[in-house]
């Protein structure tokens, strides 16, 4: 899949032909578009920002304007094959009832999020004395809508707290994949796919 | 071949047809013959799937993109349908058909009773939006319209969008529906009979039997069509346009004149009224809103009132719109979602609360274009 942020990208290469996908905070469509385009998929999307919902309907995808946090709830159980997360968990409210609600609405659910526990963030942290503010994380502490940063491993436990099954997973450097060794210490990026085991 | 219009009399503007019918009524009865008056621009093409029907608010009428005869106004949705417009007459045939029970040329309260050779009046049965959708289907009948590729309407024509997906679910392709409701709730009603008070304690309004008089109950349907204006604007929009200012005068009269501006503006749209609209009319009408509740038949279940449909859905609210607020398209999402529908919803900015869906807003025609294209024609 070209022109797609990695991780989404990632989550585009694993999605099967034909599927039904909710994509939930959909930002204007990009990947909604590109399933719709190469793999034939009934793709529905959330999407908080009025602005970025005109943008995706003007391209003829079937976006709702609403609030992962408030709205899962009025999706039926099992509606999608489906359900995906990407650079979303961080700024929910409750991010472990999004998740509950993803597995819920979905088959199996693609999570991705940016890493808390990355070393440059690590170093920011220790060394400044600061929030960091990186390229991956732009924001600052007063205006960042990341509310919930989450770190790899911390993802990975309450997963198995929660008793939902890994299916894949995926670590990114910048924009290129990398293996799972020390990837809460090294990775950027990570994609999850999860489902109900 | 793509039909020629100009050799079938059945399309282009101005048309007039009355039909046997009959429209089953939700009240029980039966209504026959049917009048309609409806126009239609564009040329149907060969299999029939570039149609769009248009559906028209209470006050509105047939003439959405030619001259009124009336008032010699403009179409009153130009900017939307026409040539190079988001519903492009290059690509589609619309129609727009008066509702049952206006004024405009379909049968009303003001249409003549073939039993008595008298207008209706209040004999006219009463209607409901349903009733309405049914006649539209039989003039799409005598058309030769099977499916639509699109119904589209704000306000009222909303409400016959969402009911057309209902209770035609076949012959609806995709709908889309501007600041609009599922359901009247007690604050629509609370106006719509202040209104309709207003016009039956007209004693002109001789309890419907005005036509012919010289006597019409000219002011009561003005004082309705005043109030109705108050909710078809937002606060901030009227705070805008015309603030405290005074009409025409540098201090209060001390008097009841119309030292204010907005009572000015009120008046003047309430005396202009009354020279197009039947008072009649707007009691059948203003019911029928009223009796509107999709999911009534559902046993309060909206989403079951969309149950398996495959027609595509866009909703549209207007955020300073307090007549249908944003939270009565959200909760036609949400029965849609339950439905496993394709729906799409946003919610746009604009200072002018209900009336927005009239005015050009270029992002509404953004998307209106968008999820129109995305429908493959």
């Amino acid at each position: 899949m070209t022109n797609l942020r990695p991780d989404l990208s990632i989550i585009a290469e694993n999605i099967r032909s034909g599927a039904r996908v909710l994509d939930v905070g959909c930002g204007d469509g990009a990947l909604m578009a590109a399933l719709r385009d190469q793999k034939h998929v009934d793709a529905r999307g959330l999407e908080i920002e009025s602005a970025n919902v005109s943008a995706a309907v003007a391209r003829g995808l079937a976006v709702v304007q609403g609030d992962a946090d408030t709205d899962l709830v009025d999706y039926p159980d099992k509606g999608f094959d489906y359900a995906i997360l990407s650079q979303t968990l961080q700024t929910t409210r409750r991010p472990d009832l999004v998740l509950d609600q993803l597995l819920r609405i979905g088959g199996q659910a693609f999570v991705s999020f940016p890493n808390f526990a990355q070393w440059k963030i690590r170093f920011a942290h220790m060394l400044g004395g600061r929030m960091p503010v990186t390229k991956q994380l732009p924001h600052r502490w007063y205006d960042t809508p990341n509310i919930h940063h989450v770190t790899i491993r911390d993802f990975k436990s309450f997963v198995a707290d929660r008793g939902y099954a890994i299916k894949g997973e995926w670590y990114l450097s910048g924009e290129k994949e990398r293996g799972a060794r020390v990837a809460n210490l090294l990775a950027e990026h990570a994609v999850f796919l999860l489902e109900r085991s | 071949m793509s039909l020629s219009m100009n050799d079938d009399g059945r399309f282009g503007l101005d048309r007039r047809t009355k039909l046997l019918g009959p429209v089953k009524l939700d009240s029980g009865a039966q209504f026959a013959p049917v009048e309609f008056a409806y126009e239609t621009y564009g040329r149907l093409n060969a299999d029939k799937s570039n149609a769009i029907l248009v559906c028209h608010a209470l006050t509105m009428d047939q003439y959405v993109a030619s001259q009124h005869p009336v008032t010699g106004k403009q179409g009153w949705w130009i900017n939307m349908v026409g040539h190079g417009k988001p519903i492009d007459l290059d690509r589609y045939c619309v129609i727009c058909i008066n509702v049952m029970g206006s004024c405009m040329g379909s049968s009303g309260p003001a249409s003549f009773d073939p039993g008595t050779d008298a207008p209706y009046g209040m004999e006219f049965p009463v209607i409901t939006i349903a009733d309405m959708v049914r006649a539209q289907a039989i003039l799409l009948d005598h058309l030769g319209i099977e499916k639509l590729a699109c119904i589209i309407g704000g306000s009222m024509g909303g409400m016959q969008a969402l009911t057309w997906a209902s209770i035609f679910p076949d012959r609806v392709q995709s709908a889309i529906v501007i600041a609009s409701t599922a359901r009247h709730s007690a604050q629509n009603i609370a106006f719509h009979e202040v209104g309709r008070q207003a016009i039956m304690a007209d004693p002109n309004w001789q309890n419907g039997a005005y036509y012919g008089s010289l006597d019409q109950p000219d002011a009561g349907l003005a004082v309705a069509r005043m109030a109705a204006h108050i909710t078809y604007m937002s606060e901030e929009g009227l705070t805008q346009k015309f603030g405290r200012q005074l009409q025409d005068r540098e201090a209060k009269s001390f008097g009841f004149d119309a030292d204010f501006q907005i009572e000015s503006y009120l008046r003047h749209q309430g005396l202009s009224f009354v020279e197009r609209f039947d008072a009649n009319s707007y009691l059948y009408i203003t019911r029928a809103m009223d009796y509107y509740d999709l999911a009534e038949a559902h046993n309060g279940s909206l989403a079951a009132a969309f149950k398996a449909t495959r027609t595509r859905f866009c909703l549209i609210s207007f955020d300073t719109d307090w007549l249908y607020p944003t939270v009565e398209s959200k909760s036609i999402v949400r029965a849609l979602n339950a439905a496993g529908a394709a729906a799409s919803f946003v919610e746009l900015s604009s200072p002018f609360g209900h009336d927005a869906f009239l005015l050009d807003a270029p992002e509404m025609n953004r998307i209106v274009d968008g999820f129109l294209k995305a429908g493959g024609l």
